[in-house]
């Protein structure tokens, strides 16, 4: 046993994905300790805000100022404040109106700025120019005139009572706060959902309530397919012709279509993760049981099993000592396939809308299902679903890293 | 097949001897019109073909026959491995009762069997210690106290000139082939069968081990009056340790009797012909019938 396992540690495939995995167990074990709180709370308003640090803008106000004369201050501030889609439309306004654009380079943005001070009008109409366009053009045309303009901002209190407004500070460009004294600064490394909620953290816990529904279905189907195996293999017979009437019924049907038809008649109010585990591993026994039964047919006949029953031993006594342990590293491998395919059985019924209930617990099905309900893949949000496409690849990459892994220690044939 | 008569018409000086009572012992195991068919509808395969066969106790028979004409199926069912598909099997002059677990177990008791690859003959995973408790709880021993189990193991290990002490908590791979098939006779002495069904025990170990494991079934025979069932292709070796000899082609047995009357005047052609191909080293030896 212990060679066994040393010789499993020697194998680089199982190690490299055994160590992703472990990172990834690591990670769902760490995280929630450094960053407690619900996963499904909504702690923004709007839908899909990027990823990055979030300051309060009341509390820089608040807090208090140093000055600084940063040299490119004034050049940051114009970069920042067009976009490259600004750029771009700014362009077409250019060549729409007969402005020679030849030689502009759309990154220069005072050249930009320039030209477009010089000939920008908001009366002009160019033909076949939408309403909506015609407006932007001018929200950006002020957006341009107030950046490169103004050099102070006022902030305004207003009294209740009397309802007269009054100055309360004046903001100037070269006013400066340090984040440190800002009360309130959130850092969303991966933004938020449509729902405003903390997309990392949701895909931490999503990624365990995943591992979880894998594991518990990769155990349901492994230890269904061993038991039907092991006694379908041994006995033989009529015990044999029942159970493989029964697996090749359920080999004819597309295992998917029957989870998506179980599921269907599920209610959602009853979906839990576990029943979606439960159901996806009570589907997927089928080839664990062929092939356990097609290794135990080749056991059953060896010598150390005559001598076993030769001395005496009973049945389950034959299967658990004789059978069993010549067969566990295939029951491993097994273990580890239906963990992977649990866990993309459980992303695949969720992206149709029938994985567990939406209100309890994150899954990454369910992400991908709310990315997809809110056209994250269509707005550009791909915070939202574009890490959870990664971190399912990364889970199933280990986990099939293992297994060839294992393979090769198990199978001196495939060793390199 | 002038050229491959017998040289001599009886057994060489150091032979084992046959007891002259033996075949007016009672029987020990017989069976009548014995068949085994493998497969169901157009896919029949016929491995042993309505054989009849009587061995009585205290007798060393050999089965002899080519890989592939039955020996192993025949010594299966004889074990109670394999079933019968037709035929009756005595066990000591009654019919035997194999259908429940129980009577299983009991005739295990009574029947025990070597087999031919050592290597794979023990569970790989089960310590020697665990080998030899279990035939000491077969016999009945299960309640002993430890120290006479570890006296019975010690005396069954000696009996094979292994030492108990430098077996105790190793595997069985752990051993050599030779070692191993000591252990399996080990066993044997331990359960102290009715018969013996050796199928092939030597035919996987080198020539200093074999005479080892033949001086040891004969000990045990001696000892304990057991029935050697001993099932080779190596027709000399049968000629020089058996008392009956079985000659056994495509499933059935084409000719039986004593060693001597087997071996010095053979009538089935399958006869002359696996004596033919003993491989001679003083002799020209034709290759045309291998």
């Amino acid at each position: 046993m212990k060679n066994t396992i040393r010789q499993v540690f020697h194998s680089p495939k199982f190690v490299v994905g055994f160590c992703i995995f472990m990172a990834i167990l690591l990670t769902l074990f760490i995280y929630p300790l450094l960053n407690p709180g619900n996963p499904l709370q909504m702690i923004g308003l709007g839908t899909f805000a990027r990823p990055g640090t979030y300051v309060s803008v009341y509390d820089g106000v608040t807090s208090p100022f140093s000055t600084f004369k940063l040299p490119q201050a004034d050049a940051n501030r114009l970069d920042s404040l067009l976009t490259t889609e600004d750029r771009v439309n700014m362009v077409n306004w250019f060549s729409l109106n007969g402005v020679d654009v030849a030689g502009l380079d759309i990154t220069d943005t005072q050249a930009m700025i320039a030209l477009w001070k010089q000939h920008f009008d908001p009366a002009i109409r160019p033909q076949g120019m939408t309403k909506a366009m015609r407006n932007y053009y001018i929200r950006l045309n002020t957006s341009i005139l107030g950046a490169s303009s103004a050099d102070a901002l006022v902030v305004s209190e207003t009294d209740e009572a009397t309802g007269e407004a009054s100055e309360k500070s004046k903001i100037t460009k070269t006013d400066y706060v340090n984040v440190a004294d800002v009360a309130n600064v959130v850092t969303l490394p991966l933004g938020t959902d449509n729902f405003g909620r903390d997309t990392l953290k949701q895909l931490v816990a999503a990624c365990g309530v995943s591992i979880l529904i894998g594991l518990i279905a990769g155990a349901v189907a492994t230890a269904l397919g061993l038991l039907l195996g092991l006694l379908a293999g041994y006995l033989g017979g009529l015990v044999d012709d029942i159970i493989m009437f029964f697996t090749n019924i359920f080999t004819v049907i597309p295992s998917f279509v029957l989870l998506i038809l179980i599921n269907y008649s599920i209610s959602q109010d009853q979906r839990g993760a576990g029943t979606v585990a439960l159901v996806i591993g009570l589907t997927s026994w089928v080839w664990t049981t062929r092939s356990v039964r097609s290794q135990v047919l080749s056991l059953r006949g060896r010598d150390h099993v005559n001598l076993s029953r030769l001395s005496g031993h009973s049945l389950p006594r034959i299967i658990l000592t004789d059978i069993l342990p010549y067969i566990a590293s295939y029951v491993v491998m097994a273990f580890i396939l239906q963990v992977s395919s649990g866990i993309l059985a459980e992303a695949q019924l969720s992206l149709l809308g029938l994985g567990p209930k939406t209100t309890e617990v994150p899954t990454l099905g369910l992400m991908m299902n709310w990315a997809m309900l809110y056209s994250a893949h269509l707005n550009g949000s791909w915070w939202a679903y574009f890490p959870v496409i990664l971190v399912i690849a990364l889970i199933s990459f280990s986990l099939n890293l293992m297994n060839t892994g294992l393979d090769q220690v198990f199978n001196p044939t495939l060793r390199d | 097949m002038t050229m491959h008569e017998p040289q001599s018409q009886s057994r060489a000086a150091g032979a084992p001897q046959t007891p002259a009572d033996v075949h007016s012992r009672p029987l020990c195991l017989s069976g009548k019109g014995v068949t085994k068919v493998f497969g169901v509808g157009g896919k029949q395969t016929l491995a042993v073909d309505h054989v009849d066969f009587a061995f009585h106790e205290g007798e060393l028979v050999s089965i002899v026959g080519e890989s592939g004409s039955g020996k192993t199926t025949l010594a299966k069912m004889l074990l109670g491995l394999l079933s019968v598909t037709e035929g009756e099997i005595s066990f000591q002059g009654k019919p035997r009762d194999i259908r429940t677990r129980r009577a299983k177990k009991e005739y295990w008791k009574g029947i025990q069997a070597i087999f031919q690859d050592p290597f794979s003959s023990f569970n790989v995973f089960n310590k020697i210690d665990t080998v030899l408790l279990d035939c000491i709880h077969m016999t009945g021993g299960r309640r002993l106290p430890y120290a006479e189990k570890t006296r019975l193991m010690e005396e069954a290990c000696s009996f094979v000139n292994l030492k108990f002490a430098e077996l105790t908590n190793k595997y069985p791979f752990e051993l050599s082939g030779g070692q191993m098939q000591r252990l399996m006779i080990a066993r044997v002495f331990l359960l102290k069968p009715k018969i013996l069904l050796a199928d092939e025990p030597t035919s996987m170990i080198d020539a200093c081990s074999r005479a080892t494991i033949l001086d040891m079934l004969l000990q045990l025979r001696d000892e304990i009056g057991m029935t050697i069932l001993f099932i080779t292709h190596d027709i000399g070796l049968a000629y020089y340790i058996s008392d009956s000899v079985y000659i056994m082609e495509h499933g059935r047995f084409v000719e039986h009797g004593t060693a001597d009357e087997v071996i010095c005047a053979p009538k089935a052609a399958y006869t002359k012909r696996l004596i033919g191909d003993v491989p001679k080293i003083y002799e020209p030896w034709d290759l045309s019938t291998v």
